[in-house]
């Protein structure tokens, strides 16, 4: 059985459909890619996943439970925890309180120790900035902060939500370092990206939407060899 | 410019009204105070606006603008003599002529006022030419003596008693007000005090840091035993009037918490806050009034459980309308629900149970074994007590997970939801724990006056409060209890300058959002906000500048 599996997701902002029918698997311990153009769905779908979005028609399992009539924090407290869009930190708090209110799920404070330690492990930068303001950090260590506050929850499958966007080469190679890093840790990552070279070098599995629809899958070796996809997402 | 504005306070009887008070008794009194600032406030613009490099030119600057300031009362002497200027302006009274002629003839005083003038904006140079923190120290000076001007009567008020109370006050004041010698010594005093401050300072926070924990907990006791002890006497001290005000402080420091804890902690404006005082009220009229619409004579000791659990509940139904409402929109559903509740308690239909406008009567007073709670003394204990435990329960609940919850839909509602908190949750338990407290202060208002009338829950307290915990700084604690005290006890004790203090009110909260935005004693997340780009030097970690930034507002 699949770790996180959707069928046939339909979701719509008022008239609009922004998926018709999206379907797909993760299996526990995959790093699986979703890929497509700007406005393809790819947000939608992760917001779908961790409840911030309810489908019309179709359903989300995690390990067979129907996910779609459970509340967001709901969704977190079972292990499926997203980094959002566009590094949504909270810019105020320093990054130790971005921490904290990471592992708000978290219950016993030796958990939250040890999850600190093991974000600074991963990412020695936040270590250094540890009381620096969150909204201070450059645009790769934001990145990072938003990546190991989701980290904070434990979660089982990471949903991320095109951790490259708008990062220097250098900053997205280590990026998607940390991410396989976390993946061998134990996490399976369900990866949203544009792009597609990195991800695809970093996945197991790829997904391509178009327009809310999945219009290819399969091993991403595959899918960079695919004559279409390296025409519409590698540039080639 | 500076010259309107002094002709303009004049003319509109600020001048003549603040005259009555001696700053020192028969030489300088606040109306002189004011026209003096103006001279000042005009020298020190003058110089500052010529910049750093023109130090020469400045202080030719300074005395020419402060001269035109003197100037202008000058003219209105002169022209006031020449032509009635009552017909447009009634505060061109001959009175007002005698405060500018400073006792001389007016040909006399026309030169008088002008050198007076431009000594002023003289003066405003020195200041603005000055070390800030030279600056900070002689205007502090200043201030203390304006202060004992302004607040005589409660000081004097106050140091009655023991014979060395009573010689202290004898030192400083006359019959009329301020002794010039006495407020030289306070001045004085104040800049000794200060100088030492600088000098000392750093020596005595390291010498408390260097104590051992057990020592240091102890001190910290003792602060808090000095600070309980102050407001234990209080009401003993100052009267039964500073009582009353005091209570008035206290409600508003009740609601101020249960609205921070809204808008301060959560990030959730609400601008209907009064009806949860409202509730609180009603339901202690209902439950303990010996009168018609009284339904079952409680003791004010079981209606205040009540009061509280109505309106947290009602706290959580008017959360729910609002839950997903956000920004502008929020103002304006909180204000409507507000404005619903006085209107159901004004309403004819609801009449025979909540008595419409005639509001409810006959509460009785609060008793502890047949000794009845009164008095404004009484009273002001109980408030103490109410709002010290109100108090602590936000202190505590702000540490809490439920307190982080809040922390983090206030800074953003999206995130907060994906890291797995509940929204709906964490927002109308925002809205409850806040109603109740507001509840709290409407339990004791109740039974203060003794009845309920809609008309005394208006639109007009939800803004004070609101007014009152930004000023004081969103989100903290010590911020509500300043700005309590800043916002209603100080209004309280000025009634005597009428009308004008309000005007003085609105020029304070302007000039306080302008250079102070994050409120008198900012919460951490607030202050870096508004600070951070001027205040934190490259690298100096968050925590160090909360530290430095706690000394400084405590300062
Ligand atoms: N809140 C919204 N209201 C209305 N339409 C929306 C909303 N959010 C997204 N859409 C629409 O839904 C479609 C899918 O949007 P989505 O954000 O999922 O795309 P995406 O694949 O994440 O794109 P990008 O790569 O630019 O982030 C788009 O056509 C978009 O305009
Ligand atoms: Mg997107």
């Amino acid at each position: 059985m699949a770790l996180l599996e959707l069928d046939g997701l339909q979701v719509s902002y008022g008239a609009i459909q922004a998926l018709r029918g999206v379907s797909l698997e993760v299996h526990e311990g995959e790093i699986v890619t979703l890929i497509g153009a700007n406005g393809a769905g790819k947000s939608t779908t992760l917001n779908t996943i961790s409840g911030l979005l309810r489908p019309h028609r179709g359903t989300v399992r995690l390990e067979g439970h129907d996910l779609t009539l459970v509340p967001p924090h709901g969704i977190v407290a079972r292990g499926v925890v997203q980094v959002p869009e566009g590094r949504r930190i909270f810019g105020r708090l320093s990054v130790l309180e971005n921490l904290q209110l990471g592992a708000f799920t978290q219950r016993s404070s030796h958990a939250i120790r040890e999850g600190i330690a093991h974000a600074f492990a991963l990412f020695p930068r936040l270590q250094e900035r540890a009381g620096q303001l969150a909204g201070t950090l450059s645009g790769g260590e934001q990145q990072m902060l938003a990546i190991a506050r989701a980290l904070m929850a434990r979660p089982r499958i990471l949903l991320l939500d095109e951790p490259s966007m708008g990062l220097a080469p250098v900053l997205v190679e280590q990026i998607f370092e940390a991410v396989r890093r976390i993946n061998r840790e134990g996490t399976t990552i369900l990866l949203v990206e544009q792009n597609a070279v990195m991800a695809l070098e970093t996945a197991q599995r790829g997904y391509v939407l178009e327009t809310g629809a999945v219009v290819l899958q399969g091993p991403a070796a595959d899918l960079q060899a695919n004559p279409e996809v390296r025409r519409a997402y590698l540039g080639q | 410019m500076f010259g309107g504005a002094a002709v303009y306070l004049c003319l509109v009887g600020i001048v003549e009204t603040f005259s009555r008070r001696w700053v020192i008794a028969d030489v300088v009194s606040l109306g002189h105070v004011v026209l003096l600032a103006v001279g000042a406030g005009a020298g020190y613009v003058a110089t500052m606006s010529h910049g750093e490099f023109a130090r020469r030119r400045g202080p030719l600057a300074a005395l020419a603008a402060g001269a035109l300031v003197g100037a202008s009362p000058a003219a209105l002497l002169v022209g006031g003599a020449a032509i009635d200027l009552r017909v447009m302006f009634i505060n061109a009274s001959p009175q007002l002529y005698q405060i500018l002629a400073l006792g001389h003839a007016p040909a006399a005083a026309v030169p008088l006022l002008v050198a007076l003038g431009a000594a002023a904006g003289l003066a405003g140079w020195a200041l603005a030419a000055m070390a800030p923190r030279a600056r900070r120290t002689l205007l502090s000076g200043l201030v203390v003596v304006l202060i004992v001007g302004i607040f005589q009567d409660l000081l004097q008020l106050l140091l009655q008693g023991p014979a060395v109370v009573t010689a202290v006050r004898g030192a400083v004041f006359t019959v009329d007000g301020p002794s010039a010698g006495g407020a030289a010594a306070l001045c004085v005093l104040t800049w000794a005090v200060l100088a030492a401050r600088g000098r000392y300072d750093g020596a005595l926070r390291r010498a408390t840091a260097s104590l051992s924990p057990g020592a240091q907990r102890g001190l910290q006791a003792l602060r808090w035993a000095l600070v309980v002890g102050l407001l234990l006497i209080v009401p003993i001290a100052g009267g039964p009037f500073v009582a009353q005000v005091m209570v008035l402080v206290g409600l508003y420091i009740l609601m101020g918490l249960g609205l921070n804890l809204e808008v301060g902690f959560a990030g959730l404006l609400d601008l209907g806050f009064v009806a949860f005082f409202a509730i609180g009220a009603y339901t202690v009229a209902l439950l303990t009034s010996r009168g018609e619409h009284g339904i079952a004579h409680w003791s004010f000791w079981a209606a205040v459980p009540a009061a509280m659990a109505v309106s947290l509940v009602a706290g959580i139904l008017f959360g729910i309308p609002v839950l997903r409402v956000r920004g502008d929109y929020l103002a304006i559903a909180t204000l409507g629900l507000g404005e619903i509740v006085r209107l159901l308690v004004l309403s004819d239909a609801l009449r025979p149970w909540l008595g419409g406008s005639f509001g409810i009567v006959l509460i009785p007073k609060p008793r502890i074994d047949g000794w009845e709670l009164s008095g404004p003394r009484e009273l002001y204990y109980l408030t103490l007590v109410a709002s010290g435990f109100i108090a602590y329960v936000a202190w505590r609940l702000q540490d809490s997970p439920l307190g982080r919850a809040w922390m983090a839909i206030r800074e953003d509602e999206d995130v907060a939801e994906a890291i797995g908190i509940s929204l709906v949750t964490t927002k109308l338990l925002a809205y409850g724990l806040g109603g109740a407290m507001g509840g709290v202060g409407g339990a004791i208002f109740a039974v203060l006056v003794g009845s309920v009338f809609p008309q005394s829950f208006s639109l007009l307290i939800s803004i004070n409060v609101l007014v009152l915990i930004i000023l004081g700084g969103l989100g903290s604690l010590w911020g509500v209890v300043v700005g309590a005290l800043v916002l209603v006890g100080l209004p309280e004790l000025l009634r005597e300058f009428g009308d004008y203090r309000f005007l003085v009110y609105g020029i304070v909260l302007v000039v306080m959002m302008l250079f102070r935005p994050e409120g008198l004693l900012p919460a951490a997340a607030q202050r870096r906000e508004l600070h951070a780009v001027d205040d934190v030097p490259a690298g100096e970690p968050a925590s160090a500048i909360a530290v430095s930034g706690a000394g400084s507002a405590e300062a």
